[in-house]
């Protein structure tokens, strides 16, 4: 099955919308809540790093029995130093959004943590890419 | 380990249903259908948070209580008695009133629940105190939330906070000072007076429990309804009673909307109505929520002052209770005398019976199939057939909403047929024709509604 969520920039009235359908039908499948929770900690972060950073952007979603597939994709200014950004606590965010209580950094370190597998691509001043996958079965990442 | 039922104190009562579908659509887990012109329960869903009850037009939903003839089972006869119960009444009526109240009609003993909570104040500090456990830590004080997060948020049960009841704090008191007075346990009733059908589920089938110190419930709205009529024949009313209130002014009000968190340390949130509550877990099982330290979370608005068997306003009865907390004196206890010992003095005592000992169990209610790949087929097929439903929620299915239904069709409890938009489509396709079509909402809703009564609520000439 795949579903398509549309992301606004700077919308961080709307976040999480995604993240709480695809718990949902974690659950419907009867997924281990730890495994659940790894898989909403991934989305929400990289959601909120396109409403954080970018213009907009989308996320696809492809769910089998064994794997959950997350893409998102955005329009934005990229990230320069990957490297540096996948530091714990590096973060470019405004102040608004530090004043919201987003943007402490950890964001991609975490989705890192979380995933089995996570592929970051960026293009500076084109826009970021992030492919998470979670096994619905497996151990601990 | 997610089978077996909740026990419901709810009973929806068939001869009195009309199947107005009221109930159906204010149910937070969608746990009513709509069947023969009657709700249906589906029992594994529901958490006893007593909305139905609060909604029904004609008082078709009844909550169990035990026969109160019961309590004369027992030769020592307690009666555990909420802060709630004293707030619905005038200022002016006192509680060692109430209390009389209670005497006379057979009970040996009353007692307050919320001296139970000062056993709970150092065990929560305790709690709050082992840095391994998750934060933030959930009040477990609330049974239809602790049975909303086994149904619906299966991830949030390792924060529930593993501390008893006040109610069950007081019950081990009062049985354990009988008992060092010489009475057997078998001689001793302890008898709770409840607000609400969520604690009477949570004695009759405790939540990781499996042996209560409460011998059975009477409802609060009977024992209202005694206590008023013995006002107003106050001829009769044995006054000058011993009985003082001696709860401290901070744990008076433990029941109440932040009665609790304002009392534990650290950041605390208060939360109320059940479906505030439930937008609340959503977001805090997203991990949305964060540098909170304990919960505070109540079914009712205003917490158990909006409890379902309360028959006073809850914000009046709030603010009595907070009134009559105000006028009393920290500390300022009555002094002990042979029927209250200071529950202080059985702190060890009752600090060794505080924590849950069993696992709570998750019991989740989204689960399609305990078989993953069947499960996924069923998610598949429910998905397919909402490309069909209208997604206007109208209930005509006798289902809350559309993907309910859908659900439904999956777990075979349930017919695409329902739907009358799909219906109409077959009608006008000629592939249904209309008494098919009649037969079908003739059994979702029974033939009652399909004909005039000049007697229901609202008609010309309403008789109940």
């Amino acid at each position: 099955m795949s579903f398509e969520y549309k992301v606004t920039g700077g919308d961080f009235t709307h976040a999480g919308y995604a993240s709480s359908q695809v718990k949902k039908m974690l659950k419907q499948l009867g997924v281990d809540s730890t495994i659940i929770k790894r898989v909403v900690v991934c989305l929400y972060e990289a959601e909120v790093n396109i409403v954080a950073h970018a213009y907009d952007g989308v996320i696809n979603i492809v769910l089998d029995a064994d794997n959950i597939f997350m893409k998102l994709t955005d329009n934005g200014p990229g990230i320069a130093d990957i490297e540096m950004a996948m530091q714990k606590g590096y973060s470019t965010a405004s102040p608004e959004v530090r004043e919201m209580g987003f943007g402490a950094g950890m964001g991609l370190p975490n989705i890192s943590a979380n995933a089995d597998r996570f592929i970051i691509t960026s293009e500076p001043g084109r826009g970021t890419s992030l492919e998470i996958t979670i096994n619905l079965s497996g151990t601990v990442a | 380990m997610e089978n077996g039922f909740f026990h419901h104190a709810l009973t929806i009562r068939e001869d009195i249903c009309t199947g107005c579908s009221l109930c159906m659509r204010v149910c937070p887990t969608g746990a009513l259908r709509i069947r023969d012109g009657k709700a249906r329960l589906i029992e594994d869903r529901c958490v006893d948070c007593g909305e139905c009850f609060r909604s029904c037009p004609v008082n078709a939903i009844i909550i169990e209580q035990d026969d109160f003839s019961r309590i004369f089972d027992y030769k020592y006869r307690v009666a555990l008695v909420p802060a709630v119960l004293h707030g619905q009444f005038r200022h002016e009526v006192s509680m060692s009133e109430i209390s009389a109240v209670l005497r006379s009609l057979g009970f040996t003993w009353v007692y307050e629940v919320e001296h139970g909570a000062e056993i709970l104040k150092p065990a929560i500090d305790d709690l709050m105190n082992v840095r391994t456990l998750p934060r933030p830590l959930i009040s477990s004080y609330c049974p239809a939330v602790v049975r909303l997060i086994q149904v619906r948020f299966p991830a949030l049960i390792r924060n529930l906070a593993t501390v008893k009841a006040p109610l069950e704090m007081a019950a081990f008191y009062c049985r354990r000072v009988l008992r060092d007075r010489g009475a057997h346990n078998a001689e001793i009733g302890v008898f709770y007076v409840t607000p609400c059908a969520a604690k009477i589920a949570a004695v009759k089938s405790p939540v990781g429990e499996e042996s209560t110190p409460i011998s059975g419930v009477i409802n609060m709205d009977f024992i209202y309804n005694r206590i008023n009529r013995t006002l107003r024949n106050k001829g009769e009313l044995p006054l000058g009673d011993d009985h003082a209130y001696s709860v401290d002014p901070d744990t008076l009000v433990w029941s109440l909307t932040n009665g609790e968190a304002s009392c534990v340390n650290g950041r605390t949130l208060a939360i109320d109505g059940i479906n505030n509550v439930t937008e609340f877990l959503e977001q805090l099982e997203n991990d949305e929520i964060t540098g909170v330290d304990y919960l505070e979370l109540r079914a009712c608005d205003e917490g158990c002052a909006g409890g379902v068997l309360l028959s006073s306003n809850r914000f009046l009865v709030a603010e009595r209770l907070r009134n009559k907390a105000r006028n009393l004196k920290p500390g300022a206890r009555a002094a002990d005398n042979d029927d209250f010992p200071d529950i202080e003095a059985y702190h060890d005592y009752l600090m060794n019976k505080v924590k849950i000992n069993d696992e709570i169990k998750p019991r989740s209610m989204y689960r399609l199939s305990g078989d993953r790949d069947e499960a996924m087929r069923m998610m598949k097929r429910s998905r397919r057939l909402m490309c069909w439903l209208p997604g206007t929620d109208c209930g005509l299915c006798g289902t809350p909403s559309c993907q309910a239904l859908a659900e439904d069709i999956v777990r075979r409890r349930g017919d695409i047929s329902q739907c009358v938009f799909i219906r109409e489509s077959n009608m006008e396709k000629d592939l249904m024709d209309r008494q098919r079509s009649n037969e079908i909402m003739r059994k979702i809703w029974g033939d009652n509604n399909f004909t005039k009564n000049c007697n229901k609520k609202g008609a010309e000439n309403e008789s109940n």
